[in-house]
């Protein structure tokens, strides 16, 4: 996986609340069997109309956010589905940090795999940074990963949380399977007592 | 020791190894996958020379892609549909896990066959690429959704590496009023909570009307859990679970059984155990609901009007006028007016034999209003066929429905059924966003009584009119 250390990029502002995932990647783009190829129909619904012409202001077909590496958005992004399609798609339109007040659980996790890192603020502070993110291609927001911190394109720094284990995977580009199978005698073990404890499992 | 609750328990008996900072190692009892989300994770087993930990706990059945007329065996698939569920056929083959192909009457909707065949048993770890994997926890069972990284981990590790969630209950107090129904209750639970209300938690359903519900009933309520955000939902197995599980081909037996029950009957929480937040509703005052606008948390009573953007506050304000405008509703108008031309009985929410019966009952003996297009999709081969034998099926056949076979359908719009832009639907399955049952596609969410109801008037209807 890709390493996240820190990232200085254009913000592209989405203030609805509840973007579920099927707007992040509509359903019919689910059918492929590769992780990657679904940037061009990020938000597809939203961003295209029937006849696959740009919606010109949809936030990402605008100039000043079509290099977009960040999302600033609404409340409880990425609700609904469990499909990790949802990150792939961001990941491959060049999304590498998406900051909200809120985040749907597995979706939030999801992100994590794909080297995407999902910050969530306090409501005061995401108006701050969505306010930046108004600014368009010059207001450029800084994720440090490494020291938990956004800086505002004129310089205002908010500190935020990240789990210890799921920031030490993300900046070093970890991948947990194989973490997880270096403790392959725990999990041995583990099954032998649940054999016996439980065995009609 | 400290009273514990039912996640408390369930969870202390899976952990592997913890880690100073609280992250598990979780131990998986059964790993249940489809074709949509796990291709790219055995591609990468494939990738890195890695095997399936326990493929005997592993289980897989094709259902989100499926076609669900009768011509689907011969090739009324689409390219890709076919190349998804091929892939799974041989992934399934390679690897040696449990298999229900397209051509085998068990096929079905993956949280209602897993159920039926008793490979979900209580106090298990249950996980499923997909969200509504919390349909499991009907039998006591830590069951949810995770994504295609971690099904790829969850194969090769049989573990996922976690975090406790908080506790939360959701207590239902008292009984239901006739007409009113278990999608009702997890409906209106939602529209108290928001669709972010259980964020961080798991939701233990409790309280007398759960209790009085059958199993089918108890899986419609965990099923909705994740819409209201929650990681999984629970109930704690009685005698209606035992009864349910029992004799079912993967249940356990004879001396197996008794010490499976043993242990089963410790499942509950304990007196005095703590829970990080609580809801309570009164059975009695729930009624039938309806959703009106393109997230789970829009429900309102079958009584009410359609409201207005100024109803809210905040991100929601705005949220509401796009819901408004997507569903095509005017604030004020009367949610009973509300015309449809598609009714779609199904879902992993409400595809099981009682919804079928729910349905049926307000039907026999009538026509669907004219124009009216109305199908019923089974939630398994299983289903299909009890309900054929019960005469459910003639009744909906009368009745003017498409009798369909079993698959996901028209809850999500990735095989042929679809609506189309524009088309207004009563659906018993869980999810209303924009798009979700077609590209314009309107979507209201109802019980399987409440759509027959519509099916027959070709508008939102209370059912307590017919009944
Ligand atoms: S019926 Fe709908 S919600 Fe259930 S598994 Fe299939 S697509 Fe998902």
């Amino acid at each position: 996986m890709e390493k996240f250390e820190k990232l200085t990029g254009i913000a592209a502002p989405m203030p609805l609340v509840n973007i579920d995932t099927d707007m992040i990647i509509p359903k019919v783009f689910l059918k492929t069997i590769k992780r990657s190829g679904l940037g061009v129909n990020l938000f597809d619904e939203m961003r295209y109309d029937r006849e696959g012409n740009e919606i010109a202001d949809f936030v990402l077909n605008k100039p000043q956010y079509r290099e977009a590496e960040i999302l600033v958005a609404g409340d409880n992004f990425g609700c609904g589905s469990s499909r990790e399609h949802a990150p792939w798609a961001l990941k491959d339109f060049g999304i590498k940090a998406v900051i909200s007040t809120s985040f749907a659980d597995i979706f939030f996790n999801n992100c994590f795999k794909n080297g995407i890192l999902p910050i969530v603020l306090p409501a005061e502070q995401v108006e701050v940074l969505m306010k930046d993110a108004e600014k368009g291609a010059n207001a450029r927001m800084t994720v440090d990963l490494e020291n938990q911190e956004i800086t505002t394109s004129d310089g205002q720094v908010f500190a935020f949380e990240v789990d210890a284990f799921k920031k030490h995977c993300l900046l070093n580009g970890l991948d947990d399977i194989g973490l997880t199978l270096e403790k392959g005698a725990a999990i041995d073990s583990f099954e032998a007592q649940a054999a016996q404890a439980r065995p009609w499992i | 020791m400290s009273p514990k609750t039912l996640y408390d328990k369930i969870w202390d008996a899976h952990v592997v190894q913890q880690d100073d900072d609280g992250t598990c190692l979780l131990y998986i009892d059964r790993h249940l996958v489809h074709e949509v989300t796990s291709p790219q994770a055995f591609e990468g087993l494939r990738m890195s020379g890695r095997k399936v930990r326990a493929p005997e706990k592993t289980i897989a059945v094709p259902d989100h892609n499926v076609p669900t007329t009768a011509d689907r065996l011969q090739g009324g698939m689409n390219e890709e549909s076919r190349i998804q569920v091929e892939a799974l056929d041989r992934n399934a083959r390679e690897f040696g896990i449990h298999y229900y192909p397209v051509s085998d009457v068990r096929q079905g909707i993956v949280h209602i066959v897993g159920p039926e065949q008793g490979w979900t048993l209580p106090g298990m770890t249950v996980v499923c690429g997909d969200s509504h994997t919390a349909t499991h926890g009907a039998f006591g069972a830590l069951a949810h959704g995770i994504g295609t990284s971690e099904v790829e981990h969850v194969l090769a590790t049989q573990t996922l590496i976690q975090k406790k969630s908080k506790n939360m209950k959701v207590e239902i107090t008292g009984q239901l009023r006739p007409g009113v129904t278990a999608k009702d209750i997890t409906l209106a639970v939602i529209g108290a909570t928001g669709t972010a209300g259980g964020t961080g938690y798991v939701i233990e359903y409790c309280g007398e009307a759960i209790r009085s519900l059958s199993m089918e009933g108890r899986m419609t309520v965990c099923n909705m859990a994740i819409e209201g955000g929650a990681r999984a939902g629970l109930i704690a197995p009685d005698e209606t679970t035992f009864e349910y599980v029992k004799g079912r081909p993967h249940a356990p037996k004879g001396a197996q059984w008794e010490a499976a029950l043993t242990w089963w009957k410790t499942l509950y929480t304990d007196e005095g155990a703590h829970f990080d937040k609580v809801v309570t509703l009164k059975g009695e005052d729930i009624q039938p609901v309806v959703t009106w606008g393109t997230s789970p948390e829009d429900v309102l009573p079958i009584s009410a009007t359609v409201p207005a953007p100024e109803d809210f506050t905040g991100g929601k304000v705005d949220a509401a006028r796009r819901s408004l405008e997507y569903m095509g509703l005017t604030p004020g108008m009367k949610l009973t007016d509300i015309e449809i031309d598609t009714v779609f009985i199904g879902s992993c929410t409400n595809g099981r034999i009682e919804d079928l019966r729910a349905a049926a009952a307000i039907l026999k003996g009538k026509k669907i209003k004219d124009g009216m297009r109305a199908m019923v999709v089974p939630g398994s081969g299983l289903v299909r066929a009890q309900a054929e034998e019960e005469g459910l099926a003639d009744i909906f056949k009368e009745a003017g429905f498409e009798w369909r076979l079993a698959g996901c359908s028209m809850c999500l719009a990735m095989n042929p059924d679809q609506l189309a832009e524009g088309e207004r639907c009563a659906s018993t399955s869980n999810r209303n966003f924009e798009g979700r049952q077609g590209y314009k596609g309107r979507t209201h969410l109802v019980s399987p009584a409440m759509a027959a109801a519509a099916a027959l008037t070709g508008r939102l209807t209370d059912v307590r009119e017919l009944i």
